[in-house]
This record gives C-alpha cells, structure tokens and sequence, in this order.
C-alpha cells in the first residue's frame, strides 16, 4: 500500500471513530450536535499536551484523554439538554466556536502556534507509523463499532431511542431524558477524544483549525450519508467523503458547500441515509445490518 | 384514596386552561373527565403526569404529594399515561415498544410473561411485533400505546382521548379493553374523554368540565341522565 493510501485510509479509520460517536449522540439520543470537533479537539489537545508537557506516553494518557473529553462532554451537555433541535444546533455549534477559540488564543494551548513534537504511539517497542498505525486505528475503530453494537442491544440504547422518538412519551415510561442525553453525549465526547489522541499522535503537530466548525459539518455530513443510527453508517458515510475529495481536489475550496448541498439531498430524498430505514442498500444488505438496524 | 388532585391550576402563559379543579379516584375505580374541546381535560392528565407544570394546586397520589416528582419519577412510582393519538415510538417495533415501556422494571416484573399476557389481550400486536411502530394502523397504535402503558403493572392508568381518529368499531374494542381492565384486574383508570356515551358507560363516576373549571360531577349513570349533559354533550 503506498504511503499516499495509507495516509488516507489512517485518516478514515480516525475520522470514522469521531463519528461513531457522533452517531451515539445524533443518531441513538437524536441529540443534533454541529460541534463535535470541540470534543474531536479536545482529546487532541489533551493528549498532546499529557505527551509533550506530562511526559506521559499514548497508552497512559489514553484513559486521561477519554475521561476528558467524556467529562467535558458531560459538562458541555448539561446546558445543552435545556435546549431542543434547532436551539441545541446553534449551541453546539456556539461550544465549537468557544473550544477552538480557546485553543487559538491561550497561550497555555500553544496559541496559533499549535502543539508540535508530539511523539509517535509505541507499541512493543514499534514507533507506529504508516501500516502499522492504520492497524492500530483500524483496531481502535472496531472496539468502538463493537461498543456501538452492544449498545444497539443494551437498555440503554432503548431508552435513548425512546428519547429520539417522543421525549415526552418516553418519559411517561420511566425513562430520563437528562440521565440518557447525557449518558449519549460522555459516550460520544469519549469517543471523539479517542479519535482526537489518534490524530494527534499521527500528525504530531495539532493547531486549533484543525478542530474548526467546517470539521464538524463533515462529521456530521458523513453521519448523515452514511445513515443516522445505523452501525455501519458512519464507516461507510467516512469513507466515501474520505475519499471524495481526494478524487476531486480541484473542488477543494467548495467543500463545505458541496458538504451542504449533499446534505441537503440526502435529507430531501434519501433522509435515513444510504444505510437508513427504507434506503435501497438497506434492502439489499438487510441481513447483514441487523446490528444497527433502529 | 389512590389519587386526589386539589384546587388546581394550569396557565400557558396568560392563557388559564384549569381554574380550581379538585377531584379523586379510589382503587379500582374507573373516573371519566368529560368535556368539549379547550376545556382542560389533556392539560389535568398531563398535569397528573408531570408533563405540564401546575401553577397552583396538588397531586397526591397514595398518600404522597407528588407534585415536585419529574414524570419519569411518577411513572416509576405507578402512574402511566396512554397520551392522546397514541405517541408510539415510530421507528421502534412493536416489541421494542413494549420493551420501552418495561424500562427499569426488569428486576420487578417478568417482562416475557408480561408480554405474553399483553399479547393475549391484544393479539393484533403479537402478529405485528416486528413492525415498525409507524406501520401500524391508528387503532393498533392506540392498542399498542396501552399495551405499552400496561406491561409496567401500573396502579393508576391515566388514557387520554383514546376514541380520537378511531372508527366507531374499534372504539368500542378499545373501551371493552379498557373495561375489562378495571373490572377483570383491578386497575385504576382515569380516562379523559370527549366520547361522553363510552366513557360514562364503562366508568364508575365522572367529572364534567366546562372552560377549565368543574361544572358537575357524580355517579356515572347519573350524569348521563343530566338534563344538562344530555344537551350540551349528547344533543338530545
């Protein structure tokens, strides 16, 4: 595989972990979140800063940068639940805004500079890189696909779908809207901090655009292609913008508006995404999907 | 008393919907609130349930002022509400649905054998229980929203316009349902309904309503008698 490739299909798999989660808090809650490279930024920022400043390697500040990103998550969620659809769209966008201006203008982040020298994961001895890294993120991205399914079977998923389709009957079922809003959005700030030390840890240099408000359009756009709570949705959507603009280079200063414009059409004529409830695939590979089926 | 509701009063903004209304419902009863469209019916059930604030007033349930509870806090401790048009869980499957409403209660209750019964009560959604909620015609969403309010083994069900949208056929299935609920099992029922001939035919006692306030009450068979209610709700 030439090192061109490899980036890019590195660069999928951690892509593909960040909207996972994604897929947990807009998906399975039906929480709209336009910010979730806030979070993406997060874990990004926390493990460089635990690489370069705490002297700690990849696997001890791993669990550090999940619990982060998780408690931040948390945090960030509670006045978000005070606010539904379009008012918890601006607000999540508006924590975007606030996460990446921090990270530009505090010097304790490293300001326009960025974080740069953050060291390569090693694992039994092996600097990763290359392959050998996509390995490694490809395995990150199956832990996470496997949480998803679990969580597709768990109560808990029950009663956030439950959430996602009536708050109000759901509630009169015994079911916390707070409690499982929540619980959606540490689990997928967790996840997107793990995606956030992955990319730090591969580009070994971060700065706060990379954790922009385009970027969580494109994680949400690929959640929506893919298929809103679907399991495989979110590898499949990350794949095909992944790979969409490396074939079309040339259209590179459009892409948030051709991000918009997909967007748009897939919510007029396809809205459950390729992978979604009455989409075309969906009948075909129908055996195959029943991890993600709601 | 398993239910008594005091001096309440709903607004939505400046707009008052309930001025004052008190009532109860003793264990195994089955009370109607009857009354025109605006006149606060939906608005007490969902004060009931926590759904809608209550601006003055209490609602003590077994004893218990219940009032400051959230509504998942009232369905934990025994209320459950069948709310109007049903509110199924659209993307969810009949199965799934049932589930939902026996959220929290694994250790309680044997949810299979739960389901069982309820598929026994209500055979049309064992033959649909891989359907997508959505799927369902109205009056097989209205059996399952029962259902679903049901397999929790509540103490006090609180249905609001279960008639609404349905055909005159499958109203009188569903109030038969809901009959024999109250008679065959006990259950405590508090039914909102503008079908004022079905309610007061199945109910022990009722309650009318008239521009958020209670304009008459007493025993079923006597308000269908009502001079009044027979002209304003009967039209004879």
């Amino acid at each position: 595989m030439s090192a061109y490739v490899t980036t890019i299909a590195t660069m999928i798999t951690i892509q593909a972990i960040a909207v996972c989660g994604l897929n947990v808090i807009v998906g399975y809650a039906g929480q709209i979140s336009l910010g979730h490279a806030a979070f993406f930024g997060i874990g990004a920022y926390a493990a460089a800063l635990l690489a370069t400043k705490a002297g700690l390697s990849f696997w001890m500040g791993l669990p550090l940068v999940i619990c982060i990103s998780g408690l931040i998550g948390l945090l960030l969620g509670l006045p978000s639940i005070r606010v539904r659809e379009d008012f918890l769209a601006i607000t999540t966008i508006g924590i975007n805004f606030i996460v990446e201006a921090l990270f530009r203008y505090v010097p304790f982040f490293g300001g326009a500079l960025g974080i740069g020298g953050i060291p390569r994961i090693v694992l039994f001895g092996i600097r990763m890189k290359g392959e050998a890294f996509l390995l490694l993120s490809a395995g990150f991205l199956a832990i996470c696909m496997m949480l998803s399914w679990w969580l597709t079977r768990s109560w808990a998923s029950l009663a956030c779908y439950a959430i996602r389709e009536d708050e109000s009957a759901a509630s009169t079922l015994g079911i916390s809207p707070v409690r499982f809003k929540l619980f959606a959005f540490v689990i997928g700030t967790a996840m997107a901090g793990l995606a956030g030390s992955l990319y730090a840890h591969y580009m070994q240099f971060i700065s706060a655009g990379d954790f922009s408000f385009p970027v969580s359009v494109g994680f949400l756009s690929m959640l929506v292609l893919g298929g809103m709570g679907t399991l495989w949705g979110p590898l499949i959507g990350t794949i095909i913008l992944g790979i969409l603009p490396e074939a079309f280079r040339s259209l590179v200063d459009y892409r948030i508006f051709l991000y918009t414009l997909l967007l748009l059409l897939m919510i007029r004529f396809q809205p459950g995404g390729l992978l979604g409830e009455g989409s075309a695939a969906r009948r075909v590979l129908a055996p195959l999907l029943r991890g993600g089926r709601r | 008393m398993l239910l008594e509701v005091r001096d309440l009063h709903i607004s939505y903004g400046d707009i008052q919907a309930v001025c004052g209304v008190g009532f109860h419902l003793e264990e195994g009863e089955l009370v109607s609130i009857i009354g025109a469209n605006g006149a606060g019916k939906t608005s007490i059930l969902q004060s009931i349930m926590g759904i809608v604030s209550t601006k003055k007033g209490s609602v003590i349930f077994k004893g218990r002022e219940i009032s400051g509870l959230a509504s998942h806090e009232r369905a934990r401790i025994g209320i459950r509400m069948v709310p109007e048009r049903s509110r199924v869980f659209p993307r969810l499957t009949v199965y799934e649905n049932l589930l939902a409403g026996a959220y929290g209660l694994r250790k309680k209750i044997d949810v299979e054998k739960r389901t069982e019964w309820l598929y026994s009560v209500f055979p049309v959604l064992k033959e649909r229980s891989s359907q997508l909620g959505h799927t369902l015609s109205g009056g097989e969403q209205q059996q399952l929203a029962i259902a679903r309010a049901l397999i929790s083994e509540p103490e006090l069900l609180l249905v609001d316009e279960v008639s609404m949208g349905l055909m005159p056929k499958l109203v009188d299935e569903v109030f038969e349902v809901l009959r024999q609920l109250n008679k065959e099992q006990g259950l405590s029922i508090l039914l909102v309904e503008q079908n004022v001939v079905a309610s007061l035919a199945i109910s022990t006692r009722g309650y009318v309503l008239e521009t958020g306030t209670c304009a008459i009450q007493g025993d079923a068979a006597e308000l269908a008698d009502n001079p009044r209610v027979k002209e304003v709700y009967l039209g004879h």
